[in-house]
């Protein structure tokens, strides 16, 4: 039985290998005492890191993306969640074309989407800067935030929310004393995911923020002087364990709860 | 006690052409232990749905305690469900659960701790505060379903099919459990069940519904004994239906040309008008006797025993005549293979028995 398997293993083994080999380079060569990114490692050494934390524009950049990042995946999931109880709970005219609506970002190639909302953008007079960036961000993280959060409510037992007015709450106390508790995993995963994607994106950023540089934006502009490559390694190898960080546990939030033994998981937030 | 408790006033609730609910109205006492009865599709979940306010009708009005309540949302009705699937918050324990509805009613601390504890001590679920649904069996799930919905004293309780997921044996014990609980506080119960044995057994009135309409409501004895017509007779229990048509009336009785049998004078209990070809006979067949000898009842057949099945407390045979294709009894008396010599038998039955209803 095992030996049958074999073929399939060596492709899964290759699969990975191709994923994450060139991805793991940036963190051994992080740690390389020497400019260049070339074998032999020539010794180990902690100072790119140390001379990443001393650059003021990193610290602005790193800034910059938090606060893009954090109201973009806000925005984007309280989005999301309405029109995914929507889509989840109620047949209507019009759904399927209003999914497609909704889903359309994630498919118009980013520099599209980019160029169009520069063009807008400064047409309306407005001045490049964070803003624009953010709303181009709270576009393209709005789908997987719906794509997290449909999977979370489909499969709801909506009779809950029909008890719940039973018993005597109105629409909003419904919301927050039966639903929100029970899609919470689902939101803490979508608001980490949204996060994520808003924090790394390149394109639009490029277009769209002027003098305000997010954290990708710096990472690209250091590029150019080979000298100031090994504290962008470094700063990269951050942003690798990081983003696996958040996105395990997003995953981790994403199934909590969905199995039948765990039904009794949820954040009581009334406690 | 108020007969016009609630009142269903020309209620219909259309979902595109389909009509779950057609003109439908009628009355519910306070107090009363009252169940709609039929096969799925048949409105009587979308009525209950109705009352609860998770529906509108489509014209209509509901009144309760002379409130019209027609317009108002579920969380301002007097009214508390017991749903199908208990729809247990699965977030909370059994006591929060219970507490859940209590909050808007202005009660103190010390009256809610009260109510939560007298309620689980009436559904015999004290000592199980600190469990979720995931641990609770689907009996004890159902109790915490029935306390959440009675600790807020509605006016009047209404139940799902809320049985509907037990096994059998529990099912009985919860019927029993059920009536007792619904004489002990008074409250006015609306039972939605599609199981006949059930509404019959617990409710002081049945409704049957089929297509959106009331066939027939009545006190489960009348149900049973006075079928308006095929629908009913045929889902109260099982029946044997002949081919008839009317003659002239004699007082109570009429005379009544049974196709396969001749002519009789029968019992007429629903006023049924003369020469009338919209009728049937029906004959519950545990009223016929079976036996291996001639009886000197009213009617009395020669046939054939085709099938039978061993039930119990009974067996049910499956006898062809020479007059009838197929008919169904029933007898308590215990009968073996060899009683019948060549499943040769004879099948007794008296006109009193007899019943004639509606074909619709």
């Amino acid at each position: 039985m095992e030996q049958k398997n074999n073929p399939l293993l060596v492709y899964t083994l290759l699969y990975f290998a191709f994923l994450y080999i060139p991805v793991l380079f940036l963190p051994i060569f992080s740690f390389n005492d020497a400019n260049y990114m070339s074998f032999p490692l020539s010794g180990f050494t902690t100072e790119h890191y140390e001379e990443m934390w001393s650059k003021r524009n990193l610290h602005n950049a790193l800034w910059a993306s938090i606060k893009v990042g954090v109201v973009a995946s806000v925005v984007s999931t309280t989005i999301a969640l309405f029109a995914a109880k929507a889509f989840a709970r109620y047949k209507f005219r019009g759904q399927n074309i209003s999914y497609g609506a909704i889903m359309m970002p994630f498919l118009i190639p980013e520099i599209i989407l980019a160029v169009s909302i520069l063009i807008i953008w400064l047409s309306l007079g407005f001045k490049l800067g964070l803003v624009p960036v953010t709303i181009g961000h709270i576009l393209f993280c709005t789908p997987f935030a719906m794509l997290i959060l449909i999977a979370r409510i489909e499969g709801f037992d909506f009779s809950l929310e029909e008890a719940s007015r039973d018993l005597g709450e109105n629409a909003w106390g419904t919301f927050y004393r039966v639903s929100l508790p029970l899609y919470l995993p689902g939101i803490i995963a979508s608001l980490l995911l949204s996060f994520i994607i808003s924090f790394d994106e390149f394109v639009l950023a490029f277009f769209l923020t002027g003098s305000d540089a997010t954290l990708p934006m710096y990472m690209w502009a250091q590029m150019r002087f080979i000298q100031k490559l090994p504290h962008v390694l470094a700063l990269g190898a951050v942003i690798i364990v990081f983003t696996t960080f958040i996105v395990l546990l997003a995953f981790w939030l994403r199934n909590l709860g969905q199995g039948k033994e765990k039904t009794e998981f949820g954040i009581n937030i009334h406690e | 006690m108020n007969d016009s408790f609630i009142q269903i006033k020309q209620i219909s609730k259309h979902f595109g052409n389909v009509k779950a609910v057609d003109d439908v109205s009628f009355q519910i006492k306070e107090g009363e232990f009252f169940s709609l009865l039929g096969p799925s599709g048949c409105g009587k979940t979308t009525l209950l749905r109705l009352l609860a306010g998770f529906e509108y009708p489509t014209s209509g009005n509901l009144l309760l305690d002379g409130i019209d309540i027609t317009a108002l949302p579920p969380d301002k009705r007097p009214t508390n469900m017991v749903f199908q699937n208990y729809a247990i918050f699965p977030h909370i324990n059994v006591e929060k659960n219970v507490q859940f509805g209590l909050r808007k009613l202005g009660l103190t601390n010390e009256e809610i701790y009260k109510r939560v504890k007298d309620v689980l001590t009436l559904v015999k679920l004290e000592g199980y505060e600190e469990r979720f649904s995931s641990q609770l069996s689907g009996g004890q799930r159902q109790r915490v379903a029935l306390a959440r919905a009675l600790v807020r004293q509605p006016k009047v309780l209404l139940l799902d099919e809320p049985l509907g997921a037990l096994d059998k044996k529990l099912r009985d014990e919860m019927q029993l459990e059920l009536r007792t609980l619904q004489k002990e506080i008074g409250i006015t119960f609306v039972f939605v069940t599609h199981d006949q044995q059930e509404a019959i057994s617990m409710s002081d009135r049945v409704a049957v519904m089929s297509e959106g309409k009331i066939q027939q409501m009545s006190s489960p004895n009348e149900l049973y004994k006075n079928p308006q017509n095929i629908f009913v007779s045929d889902f109260i229990g099982e029946t044997n239906f002949l081919q008839a048509s009317t003659k002239s009336k004699e007082g109570e009785f009429i005379n009544v040309v049974i196709e396969e049998l001749g002519e009789f004078k029968i019992q007429n209990n629903l006023n049924i008008s003369e020469n009338s070809s919209e009728v049937t006979c029906s004959i519950r067949p545990e009223t016929m006797m079976i036996d291996t000898v001639k009886s000197d009842w009213d009617i009395c057949l020669e046939g054939e025993i085709k099938q039978t099945s061993y039930l119990g407390e009974m067996t049910k045979f499956y006898v062809k005549t020479k007059e009838i294709e197929k008919i169904i009894t029933v007898s308590s008396q215990y009968f073996d293979n060899q009683s019948f010599r060549d499943n040769k038998c004879f099948i007794s039955i008296n006109l009193n028995d007899i019943s004639l209803l509606y074909k619709k």
